[in-house]
């Protein structure tokens, strides 16, 4: 029998999800008519009483305080009524059969300590809906309740009365007669097959079982092409590359190590006795030491894809399986802090003007936000640094950048699988779920991509990967195990034959336990299901590290052995499925070989944009809306305008919406966090931890990105986000020597030689940069192929987008700065040099101009201008610094004045800008006192906005002096709670009331309606 | 004599370090055991003084926040844990913690009706995390002597306190019993009556929202940049320090 329980808010109490979707769908365009009840429930099914599924509801599942539950036989007229009195028609929106419902699986299982046993058990949500028509219900349905490739919607009744999930599978071993296939038939094969193979590499395949005298099996052919996916090999980058661009002709044997991995050997050299390097682009990510007992670890993954079809269970998974990566680190790392980039469509996207196949921005950030928030929260891992850009080229291709840091025991930092231990998956089950996302993920997204990938999208359990950690902490410490690694892309496939790779292995998938009965040996092998780590064991510690697991709840199984064969052998019903050759998985893939040509647009004058023309990503609010406070723009400056526009446009909006649904604090180490200043509402530069209770040392962690400088110039747009990371962390108090940095490149169709190109040049300025600074990349990732197609048209492909994270370090947190100034009466300093670059720049970007250069970088200058200002911190003379990014002087200064809540006077004149290059044009359109305007607006990198006590200017001036840093002294703080910058001729430039300059940057992507007017 | 405090874990428990080492930096002597052990031999937790059911998700969350271990305790641990009670000792339910006492009837008993008192979604709908201004009401709480105000921040998507009516608040509130509220304007999740904090009749089963041992050093507050320089700032000390402080010294 399939019983239906069906919960409500209790009467007089709000129902807080119907009001929330009904807003959603609001912005969606929908009918203000529309209303709509909501109800979560249970289906039961079993052989249950009333009185049974009465106790569940009443006891466990319903909270009789605020809550009421309606309870009937799938069926029942009962059930359709609304208890809260709504009327229209029934929606009921289910996870679809075999998709994660852990809300169902609590359920079943605590159901039983009261004695009652339901055989399965699913969760739904139910509406009930009126005021527009069944037709535009369907269409809500779609849009906006359900989700396709994750659940299945059910309009009126149900339409079924009982769970099946599976049936009984009957052995067939399929093998795939690739020998006698021609090259139009391989390629097929590879697209059908969502192998994603290249032709090359499919001929590859067939020589070898040509030579070898037989056809692969289904299962080997996947394994090699998960082994040899862009997403587990990085093929493109690490493979040859002809590049010409404006440094010339450079032919590349491996691109990334002659680049990025070269500057970090480099680099090391160099440290000599001083190298913090530990392990570099060996591990699942990158470690570094942090004090005597500990290292710490930092990888930053992407999960783009998975995000763009289904926003919360993709990001959900991303930031998942990248705390797997510092948990599969040497040994095994504990998580300390988590960090999160994203980069969307901006939210008012207009719904009408939505490609097929493409959810609204909305709804992408909104799913997006939850699912990390879910995840990291639920671990226990304080998200602490992130940044969120919009561009309307991440439209049907959102970026998700998930980063996690772990902190692990010095002697623990390595791993070495042994000959002859037990190979031992712990974890989560094995399913359906996830199968081909790693091919998946190196493809291009297209309008079919749901239907066609729908099975590459995943819900996480979070809790599954919690109890895991807890256990393996504890065995690590106990020395139970050899080697431990994360089950990610490519599942146990890319996990043992990685582990295997210099021994040998040999699997019974029989011994895999699925969470249904039904999939194939191959399934078995390349399912993606979440949450699950795989162990090297040495035989006479299985019985404890299996009792230890055991004892909290977590299932481990043995799948086979580390045989020392060079084979990866794989049985099922004692019949062999797969003899691959180690060496041919991971040395036989052919070489890639691209083209890469890079040409530098010429630095074009400043101009506006001519009418008609779409600026790229154009994302700013406009410029004359009226204020808040009295509805005038009565008597303002144009400077002030363009300020107030440029604190309003999305990319420099507060982010606290977001910020404030992830747990920041959880294990008790925050120091400075993201939102600082009086009313805990300002931007902070950084993140500061202190990631042991007993000690005073501090991990900082910072990001820097900027899509816009990439439509100008590659090179400079990473240097520049290698510098922002840096400043951000220097600002804080990092100690500029101990920063290590990572990089994720998100670009388009690198089969395009000017995609490519564009990305050497990105990569060529990671080494110059990375080695002037003498901060080595310690990990990384690439992301090719975000390009998504619309049916019938051109691709979009997204703008380059290179993220920097950085890692730095400070002996004592005590000394960490905030950005919030502090002090009426104190000094302000500009330091580093001010240039004319506003190419990219936000002030371009409101006031719709072109043109211009974009912000340079000058090492030297750079690296002695970190080194001074931590000299200053660590003598105790900053009491607030601010790094200078987007919207230059102008923004900085406003952040800073409004998150203390103490006004700024400040003048242009004492700034002194670098001399105009011959010919270099310093006209701005439309703009009288343009000095005024570079000063204010313009976005040169290496430069901070310092707050000093006046008694301390002395000391602080004479370090900037004897390190040759460019410094100017600007004005001082006030208590009258105003912005006023002076124009270098006395007249005021810039005029804002703090409390009006905060609302315009709270309330642009303030979703959750925090600051109403 | 120095109190030994039981840190309960469950799948999904993640405040137990820092709750455990908020503890032993008040004296006391912790053991963080695995809510399995207790369900296997309940007369464990007899060798204890102090028990405290730190903050995290407790078996997800899934289906309301702390119901699935709530469950547990009211249909296998009750007995031993009203028995630990009874015996003059001290029980704290830090956020997660305070969702499983309320839900388990150990802070507020079930009458005839059922629980009196829950705690349910935010009015916002969401999890937040931010610091909030405190104050406490009644002298009744063991864990509260000596404490008129504190700054603390809170983490949570199920944290608003409410009753069944009218008559169930007046009478907790008679009792002394809604000792801890949240400071006017600082109520983050629309709390009735501004409850942050419950404790139960005798005073020494205490469960709260905020998270005390998330500010116990002086860097740990949010706009502690801004007293830096202060003389005293060396030796400032958070203020959640006085919840664990007066736990381990009752048994002084």
């Amino acid at each position: 029998m399939l019983w239906e329980v069906d919960i409500f808010a209790a009467p007089g109490l709000p129902d807080v999800v119907g009001t929330e979707t009904v807003a959603d769908a609001a912005d969606l365009g929908f009918s203000p008519n529309l209303t709509l009840g909501f109800a979560r429930g249970y289906l039961l099914q079993g052989d249950l009483s009333r009185e049974q599924v009465e106790t569940l509801a009443s006891r466990l599942l319903a909270d009789p305080v605020v809550e009421r539950a309606s309870i009937g036989v799938v069926g029942d007229a009962v059930l359709a009524e609304s208890l809260a009195g709504k009327t229209g028609k029934i929606v009921y929106v289910l996870p679809k059969p075999g998709v994660t419902d852990v809300v169902a699986d609590a359920a079943r299982q605590t159901a039983a300590d009261f004695g009652i046993e339901p055989e399965a058990v699913r969760t739904f949500k139910k509406y009930w809906i009126d005021g527009v028509d069944a037709a535009e219900i369907e269409r809500l349905a779609r849009k906006l309740l359900a989700n396709d490739a994750i659940e299945q919607v059910a309009f009126d009744e149900l339409g079924f009365d009982s769970l099946q999930v599976g049936s009984p599978y009957k052995f067939e071993l399929k093998t795939v007669a690739i020998r006698s296939m021609n090259d139009a038939e391989l390629e097929t094969l590879s697209k059908q097959g969502q192998l994603y193979l290249s032709l090359v590499e499919m001929q590859t395949i067939q020589k070898h079982f040509q030579d070898l005298d037989r056809d692969p099996t289904d299962v080997e052919l996947e394994t090699i092409a998960q082994t040899w996916s862009e997403h587990c090999s990085h093929k493109t980058l690490a493979g040859r590359i002809s590049y010409s661009g404006p440094e010339g002709e450079i032919f590349f044997e491996n691109m990334l190590k002659e680049t990025i991995f070269g500057a970090t050997v480099k680099i090391r050299e160099n440290l000599g006795s001083d190298d913090f390097c530990v392990s570099v682009f060996a591990d699942n990510a990158g470690v570094v030491k942090f004090d005597d007992e500990y290292n710490d670890c930092f990888k930053v993954e992407t999960h783009n894809h998975p995000s763009a079809l289904e926003p919360y269970g993709g990001a959900n998974t991303g930031i998942g399986g990248v705390i797997r990566d510092p948990m599969g680190t040497g040994l095994g790392a504990k998580p300390i802090c988590n960090t999160d980039i994203f980069c969307f469509a901006p939210p008012q996207f207009d719904p009408n003007e939505l490609p097929n196949g493409v959810l609204h921005p909305r709804r992408v950030i909104k799913g997006v936000v939850a699912g990390v928030r879910d995840y990291g929260n639920r671990m226990g891992i304080p998200t602490v640094n992130g940044s969120i850009f919009f561009d309307k080229r991440y439209l049907g291709n959102p970026l998700v950048y998930c980063g996690d840091v772990g902190l692990i025991p010095v002697d623990k930092s390595f791993k070495e699988p042994k000959v002859g231990d037990l190979i031992v998956a712990m974890g989560g089950r094995t399913g359906r779920d996830g199968i081909h996302g790693a091919t998946f993920s190196s493809a291009e997204l297209t309008s079919e991509s749901e239907t066609l990938s729908g099975g590459a999208v995943q819900i996480g359990n979070a809790i599954e990967e919690k109890k895991i950690l807890d256990v393996m902490l504890e065995a690590r410490d106990r020395g139970l195990y050899n080697a431990v690694t994360d089950c990610g892309a490519g599942g146990f496939s890319s996990a043992i034959g990685e582990m295997g790779e210099k021994i040998g292995a040999e699997v019974d998938l029989n011994a895999i336990s699925l969470k249904y009965e039904g999939l194939s040996y191959a399934e078995m092998w390349i399912s993606e299901a979440q949450e699950r780590m795989v162990f090297s064991v040495p035989k006479d510690k299985w019985p404890e590290l299996k009792a230890l697991a055991e004892s909290e709840d977590v299932e481990a199984i043995v799948l086979g052995e580390f045989k020392p064969t060079g084979r990866l052998v794989l049985k099922y019903d004692g019949v062999t499925v797969a003899d691959l050759a180690m060496s041919f998985m991971h040395d036989g893939r052919p070489p890639v070989i691209r083209k890469a040509v890079y040409e530098v647009p010429t630095v074009e004058p400043i101009t506006v944009k001519p009418e008609g023309v779409e600026l790229p990503g154009q994302t700013a609010v406009s410029k004359t809306v009226a204020c808040p406070c009295c509805g005038k723009e009565s008597g303002k400056t144009s400077a002030t305008l363009d300020l107030e526009a440029i604190l309003g446009s999305l990319n420099v909006a507060s982010k606290h919406w977001a910020i404030r649904q992830y747990d920041h604090e959880v294990q008790g180490g925050s120091v400075l966090k993201p939102l600082v200043g009086v009313a805990c509402d300002g931007p902070g530069d950084a993140a500061v931890l202190r990631p042991r209770l007993t000690s005073r040392r501090g991990l900082v962690v910072s990001n820097g990105m900027n899509p816009n400088y990439g439509d100008y110039d590659a090179y400079w747009m990473a240097a520049s986000a290698i510098d922002e990371a840096t400043r951000n962390a220097v600002a804080v108090g990092a100690d500029p020597t101990t920063i290590s940095i990572l990089d994720n490149f998100c670009w388009g169709n690198a089969d395009k030689p000017e995609v490519l190109g564009s990305l050497v040049r990105a990569a060529l300025a990671c080494r110059d940069v990375s080695v002037a600074f003498g901060s080595p990349f310690i990990s990384g990732k690439d992301s090719l192929n975000n390009e998504f197609r619309p049916e019938g048209e051109e691709p979009i492909a997204i703008p380059p987008s290179l993220l920097i994270s950085a890692m730095g370090q400070m002996d004592d947190v005590a000394k960490a700065v905030s950005m919030d100034l502090k002090e009426a009466g104190n000094a302000l300093y500009l330091v580093g040099e001010t240039k004319r670059e506003l190419g990219g720049s936000h002030l371009s970007l409101v006031r719709n101009w072109v043109g211009g250069q974009v912000p340079t970088l000058d090492v030297d200058v750079a690296k002695r201008t970190y080194i001074a200002v931590h000299k200053a911190i660590q003598s105790g003379l900053i009491r607030a610094a601010h790094d200078l990014s987007e919207g230059g002087l102008a923004v900085a200064a406003a952040e800073s004045a409004f998150a203390g809540n103490l006004g700024a006077e400040i003048s242009l004149a004492a700034i002194k800008l670098a001399p105009a290059a011959d010919g270099e044009s310093t006209a701005l359109p439309g703009v009288e006192n343009v000095d005024d305007y570079w000063k204010l607006f313009s976005e040169s990198n290496s430069r901070f906005l310092i707050e000093v006590p006046v008694e301390k200017s002395c000391a602080f001036e004479g370090i900037l002096c004897e390190a040759k840093v460019p410094f100017a002294p600007i004005g001082k703080v006030v208590e009258k709670p105003e912005l006023t910058i002076f124009g270098a001729d006395g007249t005021v430039a810039v005029q804002g009331d703090l409390a009006d300059l905060k609302l315009r940057w709270q309330k642009p992507f303030d979703l959750g309606g925090w600051y109403a007017d | 004599m120095k109190p030994n405090v039981l840190i309960l874990r469950a799948p999904g428990t993640n405040c137990d370090y820092e709750t455990a080492y908020a503890f032993e930096l008040a004296g006391a002597t912790t053991e963080r055991i695995h809510v399995n052990r207790l369900l296997e031999d309940p007369s464990i937790i007899d060798r204890f003084q102090i028990m405290c059911f730190p903050g995290g998700f407790s078996y997800g969350d899934d289906v309301a926040a702390g119901r699935v271990l709530a469950s547990k305790i009211r249909l296998r641990l009750f007995d031993a844990v009203s028995r630990f009670k009874d015996a003059d000792k001290l029980v704290l339910g830090i956020c997660n913690g305070f969702q499983i006492l309320i839900k388990s009837g150990i802070l507020v008993a079930d009458d005839e009706i059922g629980a009196p008192a829950t705690l349910t979604w935010n009015d916002s709908g969401v999890y937040v995390d931010r610091w909030a201004h405190l104050e406490v009401k009644s002298d009744k709480c063991v864990f509260l002597r000596g404490v008129d105000k504190m700054y603390l921040p809170i983490a949570h998507a199920e944290g608003k306190f409410m009753g069944r009516d009218a008559a169930v608040l007046d009478a907790l509130e008679a009792q002394g019993r809604l000792a801890l509220r949240y400071a006017p304007g600082n109520n983050p999740n629309g709390a009735v009556r501004d409850v942050a904090g419950v404790c139960d009749e005798t005073g020494r089963v205490f469960g709260l929202m905020p998270h005390p041992e998330r500010h116990l050093d002086k860097t740990q507050r949010p706009d502690w940049t801004r007293y830096q320089n202060e003389p005293d700032f060396a030796t400032k000390v958070g203020d959640g320090f006085a919840i664990f402080k007066n736990a381990v010294e009752y048994f002084a």
